[in-house]
């Protein structure tokens, strides 16, 4: 466990180091309160329910939390290999699954971070409107869950690919084909539409978690991709010492 | 130490090392020489559990690498060609974070030994500066830091001084001789004077494999510009301790001007002096005795140069080296 914290710790440390951090949790919160303001709150004077309004506020959150997370996560395994960086983690006592669980955590407490700073946006609808603390909880774990997966896909392309532009266009076509297979579903036929839309990253997992409605099936699911990947991250890196 | 036996590495269909076999003794410095592409950072890469071998076996301490890597990383200290440096990092932060990876608790006593390594590797006074604001020479002094940080008894060096200026090559020679002792070191190069005036053995790589060719023999060779009788030299010579081969080489002047020896050179010749031990000092004093005047004498690096060439199938003398030292 001390080798994951002490890789996690390096890689937080070097965010904090970096203008890039900083701009990118600076980006985020701004696209998070424009969409809030624009999207959930809506038109002055127009009349919306509170638990709507959260609603909306989690499904734009969603977005730029994924978007975040692509980023965040291209670096990870990409820019140690081009920095030439690796190679004293894969030459030191620790295990490759260490070194991805690491990093994994690094840009997970980062992340998390960045989205608790959201926390007074939904505090706002209690000026005006009256919405359940449940309701806030699950939907932030619905966007922690996704994190979680979205950091995992993006750990993976980053240990496919040797530079970070690489890492982030293939980590950004695997998270957009996992949210397109809602629309799959939509045009195919049982019994492929329910499988297919089962694997899909955000439209039916996510909204239940807007909704303020926890299903263990969806934390399982997002569980399951992350594990999934970061598992295939390792399998990357452990095939990487015969090339 | 360290013993390969049958090691091979492909890429593809492409051979790129092997089949290799090797033993190195503990506490030895070897060389790895070979020109670029010849297998030696392929076989450090092998040797320091960053890159699987195809085939083969390595053995540090007797320990399989491959079998049981955990037990043999803490063991090793690696410069790749490119020091694996994080930029944003500050120099001590750095060598600390490198030894936690080796598995050195976070307490005073690694504290210690990162200042230690510090004033060892003549780093400690840029201590406080980024990475990233490093020199060059300072940026490879901090790479064999971090290799050495965690006391390993296999130190692998890829490269070491390349890219250095002649003051730093100097110091670079200096510092990894006096990690002598406390480690095994086996460093690459492609420099021929950096390999023999650092190392205790040379082994020559050509096409990833191992070239035997006697080089040693020929490394503990003198060569002296005399003038005199060559006859009385080669018997003063021979009669030095020490000494176990003779050989006078011509007439340097009549080799200059075939058509009558400049004034200068009237006289001179070549004495090519094989020994056991080092033989400088009393060999001067019987040749001077013997009334032969010593012009000049140095280690036979250009022999070691046409030897190398030779080896990698460059040179001129390609069969005449390799038989000369056979004999």
């Amino acid at each position: 466990m001390s080798g994951v914290l002490l890789v996690a710790r390096r890689e937080l440390w070097a965010y904090l180091r970096s203008p890039v951090g900083y701009l990118l949790a600076a980006l985020t919160l701004l696209v998070d309160g424009l969409l809030f303001v624009a999207y959930a709150v809506g038109e002055a004077g127009a009349k919306r329910y509170s638990a709507f309004v959260l609603q909306q506020f989690f499904y734009g959150l969603s977005g730029v939390t994924m978007f975040c997370c692509t980023l965040l996560a291209m670096r990870l395994i990409a820019h140690e290999e081009e920095h030439a960086t690796l190679v004293l983690l894969k030459t030191s006592p620790l295990k490759d699954r260490q070194i991805v669980l690491g990093k994994y955590l690094s840009v997970m407490v980062a992340v998390l971070a960045i989205t608790l700073l959201t926390l007074y946006m939904p505090a706002l609808i209690f000026v005006r409107g009256r919405v359940s603390v449940g309701h806030i909880a699950i939907g932030y774990l619905g966007i922690a869950l996704l994190a979680s997966a979205v950091t995992a896909i993006g750990i993976f392309a980053s240990s496919l690919a040797r530079t970070q532009l690489v890492a982030v266009i293939l980590a950004a076509v695997m998270v957009a084909a996992m949210l397109l297979l809602w629309w799959v579903a939509r045009v195919s036929d049982p019994p492929v539409k329910d499988f297919v839309n089962g694997l899909a990253l955000h439209h039916k997992r996510q909204f239940d978690f807007m909704d303020g409605v926890l299903r263990l099936e969806n934390v399982a699911y997002y569980l399951s991709v992350t594990v999934f990947f970061l598992l295939a991250a390792q399998k990357t890196l452990e095939a990487r010492r015969w090339r | 130490m360290i013993d390969v036996s049958e090691l091979s590495k492909f890429f593809g269909e492409r051979r790129a090392v092997g089949p290799l076999s090797l033993h190195i003794e503990s506490g030895e410095i070897v060389g790895l020489l070979g020109l670029n592409g010849a297998g030696k950072t392929t076989t450090l890469r092998m040797l320091s559990s960053d890159l699987l071998p195809t085939s083969g076996t390595i053995r540090i301490d007797g320990v399989d690498l491959v079998e049981d890597p955990d037990r043999v990383r803490p063991k090793i200290g690696y410069l790749p060609d490119r020091p694996p440096l994080y930029d944003e990092m500050r120099v001590e932060e750095y060598l600390g974070f490198t030894a936690r990876l080796r598995g050195m608790p976070a307490d005073d006593k690694t504290a210690r030994r990162v200042r230690e390594v510090m004033d060892q590797t003549a780093v400690g006074e840029v201590r406080r500066q980024f990475v990233g604001t490093l020199s060059h020479g300072y940026r490879q002094r901090l790479g064999i830091a971090q290799a050495i940080v965690h006391r390993p008894s296999l130190l692998l060096l890829d490269e070491p001084i390349s890219g250095l200026d002649p003051v730093q090559i100097v110091e670079m020679r200096e510092l990894i001789r006096s990690l002598h002792g406390d480690h095994t070191i086996v460093l690459s190069s492609h420099i021929l004077p950096e390999v023999s005036e650092t190392c205790d053995r040379i082994l020559v790589m050509v096409a990833g494999q191992v070239r035997d060719a006697g080089w040693d023999q020929i490394r503990g060779t003198l060569a002296l510009t005399l003038r005199g009788d060559p006859a009385v030299a080669e018997r003063a010579a021979a009669a030095t301790a020490g000494v176990t081969r003779v050989e006078a080489i011509g007439n340097l002047a009549a080799a200059r001007a075939p058509h009558g020896p400049a004034q200068d050179d009237a006289g001179v010749f070549t004495l090519r002096v094989a020994s056991d031990r080092d033989v400088r000092e009393a060999l001067c004093a019987a040749l001077v005795h013997a009334d032969v005047g010593v012009l000049e004498l140095s280690r036979a690096e250009r022999q070691l140069e046409d030897l190398f060439l030779s080896l990698a199938g460059l040179g001129k003398s390609a069969a005449a080296g390799v038989k000369e030292v056979a004999a």
